[in-house]
Parts: C-alpha cells; structure tokens; sequence
C-alpha cells in the first residue's frame, strides 16, 4: 500500500466539501484505482468545519492513512489547521483571494489560485471548489478531458449553463495551474480495472436487497440514515417497502411484524435507537420470528457525538434484552463486508428464528471505497430455513413450538391453512399456549428454554472460527473486531518496514464467539494486543469474560475520530519497548 | 373464501374456539368482546386461518389465545406497529387488534396516533375498563378524576383521555364504541369494522368486575345511548362526531361515531403493493438487471 495519493477537502459545512470529493473519488476509480474515504464532519448543516480525506492507490487501500498529498483548503480555517500536517513533496491549493497561507513545512507548496480573475465571467459563486479540482488534476498529471464528462454529470441537474460554466472555469484553473505550478513527481497511475465506489450504509442496503429483502423500516438517526436512503431512493425498483416510523420502538415491532408475516425485514439504527429496541429482541427470540437490526456505532454515551465513530456498544449489543436467548452478533471487517454479511445474518436469522444484529459504525457505514463490481453479487444463497408457506395437505395437529433436536420448530406463516397457532412473549408450551399466568410449569418451562437455547449449537456449527493472519511466528499479536481491520492491517506493513514482525487476529463473528479456537491461536504469541475504538475495552473484557484470556496490551481510542496507521504503529513500539501496557493515542488532526 | 369439495364453507362461532378458555374474572366484561369478535367473524364468514389477531400485553391483551385464528401476543403497548407490520407484508390477511386501555392508550399511546394518521386497514377493538386489571388495580389513562386506586389511594388527580376523541382528532376512518354488556350491538360494531377498509377503532366499555367498582355493567347500562337511536345523526359528519364524543355523563353514547370510506388505506397507496400480491408471497430475489443497475449506479 506504499504507492498511495491522499487529498483532503477542508471548509464549512454547505461550502461545499462533497462536490470536490465525489468528483475525487469518480476520477480515482474511474482511473482504476482503488479508493477510501473518510469525512470528519459535525451535527451542523451550515457552518462548523468539514474535513474529507479521500485515499488511493493501484492496491487496495485500507485506511485513510497516515499522510495528504494534497491538501485544499477552501477557508481559513482549513489553511490555519492542517497546513502543518503537510510533508515534503505535499502541495496546497486554495483561493489566494481569500485565503492566507501559515507557514509550511519545506518542500511544501503552496498554490493560491487568483479565483477571482479565472472565474470572472461566471455568474455563480459557488466554483472555488470546482476551480480547484481542475488545478488538482493538472498537479496530478490527469487529463482535463477526465473531467469533463463527470462535471457534465454532476452538474446536470441544474442545466446545460451551469455545467458549461463549471467546466470553463475548471478549464482555467486547469490551465493556470499548468503554467504556474510544479506538478507532482509523479503522475497519478492508472490502470485497466474499473471499481464500484459505495459507502458502508449503501453496502449494508444492498445487502439487504440480495438477501431479500421486502420490508425495511426506520426512524432516522445518524450515522444510520445512509441505509434509510438508499433504500427508499431504490424501493421502488427493488421491490421493497420502505417505512419511517414514529419511533425505534415502532421500528422493530414493525419489523418483527412483517418477518412474522413471511417477508425478510430489516431496521438499522444507531446506539440510542437500538437502546429502545431492546425489548422487541426478546420478543424476536421468545416468539422465534426471525429478525435482522443494525446498530450502525456512534460515539456515546446518550446522544454522545452523533457525526464521530466509536466502537462503544459492543456490551449494550451483548445485553440487550433480558433473559437467555439465542442470537447472532457480527462485525462487519469491511465496507464490501457489510455487504457480504447481510444476506449471511438473514440466512442465520431465518435458519435458527431468532435476532440477529450487525455492528457497524460511523467509520464504515459512512466512509466510502471502492469494490470490484463483481464483489457486490446479489445471487448469494437465500436459506429460509424451515419455514411452512403452503398447507401440503396438513390436517390438524401443527405444534409451532415442536420440541426438536436442533431446537428449532418448522414456522408457519399466517395465512396458511391447517396450521393456525398463536405465538407468545410469555412464555408457553409446544403449542403455544401460555405456561405464564395460569398454570405455571417448571417442568415445561425448562422443555421449552432448553429447545431454544440448543439452537446455540446450530449457530457455533453454521459460523466460521476466526483465522490468524500473518506469520505464525510474530513479535506481537493484534487483535481487533469490526471496522479496525484495514488499519491494523496497514500498521503491520508499517512495522513491518521497522523490523517488527506481527500477526493480525481480526474478529468478525462476536456471538458465537469460539472463544476455544481464539485462545487456541493465541496460545503461541509472544505479545498480544487488543486494539478498539472505545474507552473501556470492552472487546478485551467480553474475552476475558468469555475465556479468561487477558491480552498483554491495549490500544484503545475514545475522541470520537478513527485510528490512524502511525497511531497503532507508535502504540506497539511503545508497548514492545516497555514503556506501557495501555496506549490512548492523541488524534493529530483538529477536527 | 376457502372452499371444500362441497362448495364454500359456511364457519360457525365454534371453529373459532381457541385452544384453552380464557382465565378472566368470572363477570370480566372481556368474555363478551370475544363473543362478539367470534360471531362477526363467523357472521363475515372469514377462514380462521386469514384472520391475525394481535394483542399487547394485559388481561384483555391474552384474546388472542382464547381464538383460533393466527394470533401474536407481543410486548405492551406494540401491538398496533407489530399489525402494521403484518399487515404490509401480506396486505391479504384480515388482522385485528385487541388490547386494554392502558396497553393502547398509554404505553401504546404513540403507536395509537400514528397507525391511525396512516390509516393502515387494522381493526383494533379496545376493550376499556379504565383500570389496569391484570396488575393489580391501579390508575389508568382513562380513569376519571377522583378514581381511587391502588396508585391513586386520595383520588385521582389527572384528567382522562377521551379515546373517541383522540382517534378522531388524529384521522381515525371509522371510529365506534361499543359496550360488552351489548353483545349484538358489539357484534355489529365489529362487522363493520372488519368491513371497512382503512383503520378502525372500536372502543368497548368492558367492565373490570374485580378492580373496577366505580364504571361498572349497571353504571354503564343506565347511560349508555345508541346513536343509531337517532335517526338524524349523520355517522359521515366528523364535527357532529366530534360533538357526540364529547358526552360524558347521564347518557353516554355508543354506536358507530364516524366513518369516512374516502380514504384509502396504507396498503392502496403503497405503489409496490399495485401488483404482484403480498409481500410475503413474492420470490424474494431481486430481477438480475435491477441487480446490475444498482451496481452500475456506483461505477
């Protein structure tokens, strides 16, 4: 991942960030580059500051990284913060009407552009961004004619004019640029492949879709809202039927709702949300109606800081909803991942009839990359496990609870002849007939919490134990969950260009955890450290408490942004020299 | 309309006997609200296996195990967004709702305003006896001021909620009342409640004979009033409904408060559901082109 290229976007929010990204992010994998991206961004609509990082390179890129390559800033405020994050070879661009530069590093440099004499016939304001995309490109050593077509997309909304005027003054910016400033020492590479660019929440809908998927409902809550977007923007086409409802309480009752009427359904939501979901997941396992939520993370606690990451809710995930029951818990490693997992959950769901919640969070589900459209298959395996559509000539006699081995009971959905029941939250017998208020009976009771806790065993036998990646053989061991994969992958090829070998575990399957088979990886590392974006280690402490594992160090990140390579990399020699056991690295960009 | 050999099947009140008797009270004003429910189905004719009967959590909450239909008795206070949910995914079942007082209008208050606002076609008959029964006598949304409870022991301080009123002011598309100590009457409530298309919301003074001795069969025999009695009300004028539901004291009234078939319900609005029947019936893949179109979208 050595040969990568990073420019970072910074300004107020509505000054139009996300028009240079997206513009960015087509021309990187319409180059066939492989891309990431991520925002830094606050709960304003106007106003604040909005930092964008977007990352490429020929191989795959797993981070936002260490480093920007390019850097422009499209207010002051931008300039004052980050121009000494810029390096040796780095470059700036940004209106010299309007905005100073501070004092760079050498080997910076530093390119204002006159805005105002090369967008003198236009009749909007809104070009410095675009001005300055067309500087970039002529920096990058890309052709102009790449722009061309994309502007014309960007902009067609709002007509020919506009779009004539976007690429005129782009032109000349491309053109000053030329004139005026050195270009990179190398140009931007290109090859033959052509990627799909996608954000988590767009991944975790399509997911949806190829599940099959025919309900999905929401009340809208960030960093979860993407999923809500997309699928009421393609319902239509998909087939499904998109809801927003008054609250999350509404939101899984109404989900569970529609499962239990045959459809696969779904809800995405994040911590507070998911908060007031709780009793609709004990509901969703005692009824045995399957059931799919995502708790897309956002730093916590309460309503915490909605537009920043944190990988905080892993134990109120663990403990929501009360009693004993049978459920899935995932972490998605990757935004092709969170993708790949949903129709993965909706099968276990349907198979074992009960909830299963995803983890993602503001990192991957609003973050941006790019796949191999081919990656994104929507003809995966649907598993409806055993599910009663049609009477087959039944006559009396359907049990919806049946005590089996496995635990799980052949499900009816209403509307079938010959097989009528009634499904409980309270607790009751084969037949569902309560065993709560009347005639309590121990001995049912345990018949019944005992069948559908063997499900457990169908669930360890149908998911994968993770797997050790990296040399058997390692200074250290890091292990992560979820959405730190990428970053901890990038951290090792650092070390290891420092001399440090590491090994990488990353957990994807966190209920069923086999814990048996993580101690068994472990048993043979040198130095084992948990690395996780929360305060309190809570995937340290679910392992210990799980298997009484106790990890030798830990990085942990609690400031609301993500890790960052260097932040891992420092952590690990400074564990490795001594110096601590726990390390809380300090995020450099002001954001 | 399910069929034998021998034609269409006539389905008698029996075929609606649940599995188990209820457990209520002896007098609980709930036997009659099920007597009725059985004889309108039965009376409409619909297959046991077509009708959903969704239910919170309460004494009047556990109907639905006392009924042979499809039933779901789910958490206090959801049933009306888990029908919704059924309801959507197979816009074909008839899905009733029943519950108490405090589970709908309460707990479930939320739901209650916005399910009706949608207009979803849901029948929910709630059976209200103004106290909370099956927790042991205590205040509920719709007991008067002054009512001593286990939780109110000097009286009730906080004003009722109206539930007629309520449903009306939030767009109810039928809205009835009905008292169980009047079955036929009740049973014709329901009729048309299942007859109408969109939401409707029947309220049924059911009374608690255990923890209620305030609302109780002769407090209420003495004032309830049909309003089919008077042969002037128009049921389609919502400010005359809202009038009449505004009664409360010598002469309550019963009977069907409003209707409006204008409306179309959730479901007819939903463009998804014009063609291809119920959700739940649909093969749930995706066509191979949209697939690739949504991939497309991203190149």
């Amino acid at each position: 991942m050595k040969d990568t290229f990073a420019v970072a976007i910074g300004g107020a929010a509505g000054q139009g960030v996300a028009t240079p990204g997206n513009i960015f992010a087509k021309i990187f994998a319409r180059r066939g580059l492989h891309l990431l991206a991520y925002n830094a961004y606050q709960s304003i609509i106007r106003g604040g500051h909005t930092f964008l990082t977007i990352r490429a390179g020929v191989e795959n890129v797993t981070s936002f990284g260490d480093r920007i390559d390019l850097l422009i800033p499209l207010n002051q405020d931008t300039m004052d913060r980050h121009l000494r994050l810029l390096g040796p070879g780095a470059a700036a661009i940004y209106n010299g009407d309007t905005v100073k530069p501070g004092e760079a590093a050498p080997g910076v440099r530093l390119c204002p552009l006159p805005v105002g004499e090369l967008s003198k016939d236009g009749r909007n304001k809104v070009e410095q961004n675009v001005l300055a995309v067309g500087a970039a490109l002529s920096l990058m050593g890309v052709g102009f004619a790449s722009l061309e077509h994309i502007l014309a997309q960007q902009f067609k909304k709002k007509g020919e004019a506009v779009v004539a005027e976007n690429l005129g003054v782009a032109r000349a910016a491309y053109q000053y640029a030329s004139q005026h400033f050195e270009p990179f020492a190398s140009p931007l590479p290109m090859t033959e492949r052509r990627y799909a660019v996608l954000t988590g929440n767009m991944a975790l809908a399509m997911g949806g879709v190829a599940a099959g998927v025919k309900f999905y409902c929401a009340y809208p809550m960030s960093p979860s809202t993407g999923v809500l977007h997309w699928m009421a923007a393609h319902a239509r086409k998909a087939g499904i039927m998109v809801r927003q409802v008054e609250d999350e309480i509404g939101v899984i009752n109404m989900t569970i709702g529609a499962a239990h009427a045959g459809v696969r359904a779904m809800c995405a939501t994040s911590g507070g949300g998911f908060a007031l979901m709780s009793e609709g997941l004990g509901m969703s396992a005692m009824i045995e109606t399957p059931l799919v939520v995502i708790d897309v993370q956002r730093a916590g606690p309460s309503t915490g800081v909605p537009t920043k990451t944190e990988q905080g809710d892993l134990w109120q995930v663990l403990g929501a909803a009360f009693g004993d029951y049978p459920r899935m818990i995932a972490a998605p490693t990757d935004i092709l991942d969170c993708f790949k997992l949903i129709p993965e959950m909706h099968n276990l769901a349907d198979r074992f009839q009960c909830p299963a919640i995803v983890l993602s969070d503001l990192l991957l589900s609003e973050g941006h990359t790019s796949v191999d459209p081919a990656d994104l298959d929507f003809s995966v395996p649907i598993d409806r496990g055993e599910l009663i559509t049609t009477a087959n000539g039944a006559s009396g006699g359907y049990k919806r609870y049946l005590i089996t081995e496995s635990g799980v009971s052949p499900r009816a959905i209403p509307g079938v002849p010959g097989h009528t029941h009634t499904v409980a939250t309270d607790e009751h017998d084969e037949d569902g007939v309560l065993i709560s208020d009347e005639y309590t009976n121990p001995i049912k009771r345990r018949a019944m919490m005992e069948k559908r806790q063997r499900k457990v065993t169908g669930i360890e036998a149908a998911v994968p134990p993770p797997v050790l990646k990296g040399p058997r053989e390692a200074d250290v061991t890091l292990i992560g969950w979820g959405s730190t994969q990428g970053v901890i992958q990038e951290a090792i090829e650092i070390l290891s260009e420092a001399g440090i070998t590491a090994n990488h575990l990353q957990i994807r399957w966190l209920v069923p955890l086999h814990g048996e088979a993580i101690v068994d990886l472990l048993r043979s590392s040198h130095r084992t450290i948990i690395v996780e974006n929360n305060f309190s280690g809570q995937f340290a402490r679910y392992l210990r408490s799980e298997t009484s594992f106790v990890a030798d160090g830990h990085i942990r990140k609690y400031d609301g942004e993500p890790f960052m390579p260097h932040h891992i990399v420092e952590a690990v020699k400074e564990q490795l020299a001594g110096r601590s056991k726990v390390s809380i690295p300090m995020h450099g960009i002001a954001v | 309309m399910a069929t034998t050999a021998s034609g269409p099947r006539q389905f008698k009140i029996t075929d609606y006997k649940g599995k188990v008797d209820p457990d209520w009270c002896p007098g609980c004003g709930d036997f009659g609200v099920l007597a009725s429910l059985k004889a309108a189905l039965a009376e409409l004719n619909i297959p046991v296996h077509e009708v959903v009967t969704i239910s919170g959590i309460g004494c009047s909450s556990n109907l639905p195990g006392y009924i042979d239909t499809y039933g779901m008795h789910t958490l206090h206070g959801r049933a009306l967004a888990v029908a919704t949910g059924v309801k959507m995914a197979n816009h074909e079942l008839q899905v009733i709702i029943t519950g108490g007082d405090g589970d709908g209008f309460g707990i479930g208050g939320n739901h209650f305003i916005h399910t009706i606002r949608r207009n979803v076609d849901l029948t929910y008959i709630a059976m209200d006896n103004q106290i909370y029964g099956l927790t042991t006598g205590q205040v509920s949304p719709t007991s008067r001021i002054g009512m001593k409870t286990k939780s109110t022991p000097f009286g009730s301080v906080e004003g009722p909620v109206n539930p007629i009123l309520l449903a009306l002011s939030a767009g109810a598309t039928y809205v009835a009342r009905g008292f169980s100590g009047d079955p036929k009457h009740l049973t014709e409530l329901i009729k048309k409640g299942i007859e109408h298309t969109g939401f409707s919301f029947i309220d049924v003074f059911s009374p608690c004979v255990t923890y209620n001795h305030d609302n109780t069969y002769p407090w209420f025999r003495d004032r309830v009033k049909k309003l089919e009695s008077d042969s002037a009300y128009d049921a389609t004028d919502w400010y005359a409904a809202m009038r009449q539901a505004r009664l409360w004291g010598d002469e309550i009234p019963i009977g069907m408060f409003y209707e409006n078939t204008s409306v179309p319900a959730l479901h007819q609005l939903e463009p998804i559901l014009d063609e291809g029947g119920p959700l739940a019936h649909r093969d749930p893949r995706v066509p191979a082109d949209v697939a690739r179109e949504f991939v497309e979208e991203l190149m």
